[in-house]
């Protein structure tokens, strides 16, 4: 089989699919933690996308992606069969797995995706692992069984209340450990604010925080630093330092500033990506 | 017989109005008439200095001699018994510290425009399909990885195949050529003619992987259990960053991350490419080098109402080749000379508003010779920035090193060689920037072919691992 062709593709989700990805060399070397860039077409962008899963034995790799601008809609729009132009890596510096004792690992959106590899290399590293899981509501909820799978303890937090509790993440965490619960390390992956005060409720219930960082990545390899994020008051490239830091001292309002950089752009050019592609059902609500 | 006293050709070039607002070639080369007097001009001196100061011994005064014949395929083949890359060697070469700044005559009439005439005889010797890549040898059974597809490693490369050994280069990027693809603006260097040169040593018969981090999926140790010998020629990627208060505010670009948007991911191409970049009205750049030039000329063709280099000597220090801060200043580019940066001054959005600079004076030389800039205080200033671009240097890309602790560094990070140029793993061999720290395409270039003869030299005495 030629390299990076999609051997499987599964839809999550309206706007999230999941898809297996024939890679062996990265398949081979993947760590929990790790991304791979992916580019679509011969003028696309290089997106960098958090490795999910991976397969020795096949050789493949699995990566979850939600369509926010034109790359990822045009990821998602590809088929089983189809071939990525580029899927480099494995990138990026591996989360350090050890037993922590009590680690709760939180997800928001697409990041439970995201953090669900690192949720699995800790239990099996011996780890009592409680899984909190935020959703807006409960359709945009992705991989719950999987993630319960892996972990002690699972509890979902949802805006709207639709499933688990009606909250936010940071409320399903005060709540568990105000019911006794002894958490030693924090893993967190989801949108920056909720990276940001989760991160910062961790440092006040006694946890130590970690957060997988998303900056506008370019080459992803270390080289270009557009990928810099403030880490204890240093310049760090999450690229190759990252993408997961220790987060108790971590300027996310500088993340979040520099990640919507380019937002004008971004929309300007799905709104030409899903006008070229008018049989396609607009699955992000734009129209 | 020779003419020297005629004019020196410079050939057509875009005009300073037409060229600041595209990113097409700006120097058009030579016409075959203009090649044709060019040629004229040389003495073919007996001991010819220029041959001499090519990092890469191009047989200058022998292949003009054949153009002067008007034999093409001849003046073509003979600058390749040296050199793979000629028409990239003819435009991003800094003749004028080399062949032309020895040619004997550059006093009386000016030199030989050597870098014209060799641009010319690949070009055109291209383009009427005379232009061949030298045979490989006899398959010799060894295998040899290049780390980086950029001039050293692309050097090495094809001089490893000539003597018939079987090359892979590993590239980590999605497209082939290094500093070449990524850093050199298609305004110096079209990106057809990086093309062009690649596949003479695909058609070669080496082997080029694209996407390939050595250090990510494949280590150094790993290719050593497949290949008999590794060349690391990963380059300089590593952007020094001016450590200044208000550094990361959104807007600040190191010059790789701005110029590989710009000509990697052809960013002034947006939305037809997918990858922007956004500059704003008034752009800074940071440094005096060949970065910062290329960096600065760039902006300028984005379209912005002002592009400004703010360099802390003066323009006599500047280490950028002389032509292109010539053609900066044609262009319209600003030059801020004796200035230093201070503080990035930051909007409440977390974006770029200003540079907070101080005014400096030369003070005594430093280790290279170079007189050092002394801050007068109580002299900041403060110049309205949109964005500013930090091209003050870049270090060698830390990733290989770090995977590979077996290596060893020097303590400015480069790859630390033995006398007969190998590093401290057998069988591992690297040059160019990796070595240097950030040096030129040529020298780079003559890293990769000197590296290659050395690989011969241990390799003989080696049984090939896999027969």
């Amino acid at each position: 089989m030629e390299k990076y062709t999609i051997v499987n593709k599964v839809d999550i989700s309206p706007v999230i699919c999941e898809f297996e990805i024939y890679a062996p060399l990265i398949a081979n070397a993947a760590k929990a933690g790790q991304f791979v860039i992916l580019r679509g077409g011969v003028e696309g962008e290089r997106v960098p996308v958090t490795l999910v899963d991976w397969n020795k034995e096949k050789g493949t790799i699995t990566t979850i992606i939600q369509a926010i601008g034109k790359s990822t809609a045009q990821f998602n729009s590809m088929a089983k069969g189809d071939r990525f132009l580029t899927v480099a890596g494995p990138l990026g510096t591996a989360v350090e797995i050890k037993n922590y004792g009590t680690v709760a690992v939180v997800g928001g959106g697409v990041g439970i995706a995201e953090v669900y590899p690192i949720a699995k290399a800790l239990k099996e590293a011996g780890n009592k692992v409680i899984s909190i899981l935020g959703a807006r509501t409960k359709e945009l909820l992705i991989l719950e069984e999987k993630m319960a799978e892996v972990s002690d303890i699972t509890i979902i937090a949802t805006d709207d209340g639709s499933h688990g509790i009606k909250g936010m993440v940071t409320d399903a965490l005060r709540g568990v450990v105000e019911g006794g619960a002894k958490i030693d390390s924090g893993f967190i992956i989801g949108p920056i604010p909720m990276m940001k005060f989760t991160a910062k409720l961790m440092v006040e219930l006694g946890i130590k925080p970690h957060a997988s960082l998303n900056p506008i990545m370019l080459d992803g390899t270390g080289m270009c630093g557009c990928c810099r994020v403030v880490v204890n008051g240093e310049t760090k490239f999450a690229c190759v330092d990252g993408p997961m830091f220790e987060a108790s001292n971590i300027d996310f309002d500088n993340l979040l500033a520099r990640t919507s950089e380019y937002k004008n752009e971004e929309r300007q050019l799905l709104e030409t990506f899903e006008r070229e592609h008018k049989d396609h059902k607009c699955r992000i609500g734009l129209h | 017989m020779p003419n020297p006293s005629l004019p020196r050709q410079h050939g057509q070039r875009q005009t300073p109005e037409q060229r600041k607002r595209n990113f097409d070639e700006v120097a058009q080369g030579l016409t075959k008439e203009e090649a044709a007097l060019e040629a004229s001009r040389c003495l073919n001196c007996k001991n010819p200095k220029c041959e001499a100061a090519c990092p890469v011994n191009v047989k200058i005064p022998q292949f003009i001699e054949l153009l002067v014949k008007d034999d093409l395929k001849g003046a073509a083949s003979k600058i390749m018994e040296t050199s793979l890359l000629p028409s990239i060697c003819g435009r991003v070469c800094p003749q004028e510290n080399h062949c032309e700044g020895a040619c004997v005559l550059k006093e009386k009439f000016g030199p030989v425009a050597v870098g014209l005439l060799e641009r010319y005889t690949a070009d055109a010797a291209r383009k009427a399909g005379l232009l061949n890549p030298p045979m490989p040898g006899k398959e010799s059974g060894y295998k040899v990885a290049c780390v980086g597809s950029g001039p050293s490693s692309l050097s090495c490369a094809a001089e490893l195949r000539r003597e018939g050994h079987k090359v892979v280069v590993y590239e980590a990027l999605h497209d082939f050529g290094g500093v070449l693809r990524y850093g050199i603006p298609s305004f110096r260097l079209p990106r057809t003619t990086i093309t062009n040169e690649v596949k003479t040593v695909q058609d070669m018969g080496v082997e080029f992987v694209q996407d390939a981090l050595i250090g990510a999926a494949l280590s150094v140790k790993d290719l050593l259990k497949e290949y008999d010998a590794v060349y690391i020629g990963s380059g300089a990627g590593l952007p020094t960053m001016a450590n200044i208060p208000g550094e990361n505010a959104v807007g600040v670009y190191s010059a790789n991350e701005f110029l590989t948007r710009v000509n990697l991911m052809k960013g002034y191409n947006f939305p037809k490419s997918d990858t922007p970049i956004k500059i704003g009205k008034n752009v800074i750049v940071l440094g005096g080098g060949n970065s910062a030039m290329d960096a600065a000329r760039c902006a300028m063709r984005l379209g912005p109402d002002s592009v400004t280099v703010v360099y802390r000597r003066s323009r006599s220090e500047m280490p950028a080749r002389v032509e292109e801060v010539e053609n900066a200043m044609e262009e319209g580019i600003q030059f801020n000379f004796l200035t230093v940066q201070k503080e990035v001054i930051v909007d409440e959005k977390g974006h770029v508003k200003a540079l907070k600079c101080l005014r400096a004076e030369l003070g005594e030389p430093d280790e290279k010779g170079r007189r050092r800039p002394v801050i007068i205080e109580g002299s900041d200033f403060i110049m309205p920035a949109d964005s500013i671009i930090v091209a003050i240097g870049q270090k060698p890309n830390p990733i290989i090193p770090k995977t590979t602790p077996e290596l060893k560094m020097t303590q400015h990070g480069t790859m630390a060689l033995d006398e007969e140029g190998a590093s401290s793993i057998a069988g591992v061999y690297g040059g160019g920037d990796i070595t240097r720290g950030g040096a030129t395409v040529l020298l780079a270039m003559k890293d990769g072919i000197g590296a290659a003869h050395r690989i011969n030299k241990y390799l003989k005495n080696k049984e090939p691992k896999n027969k």
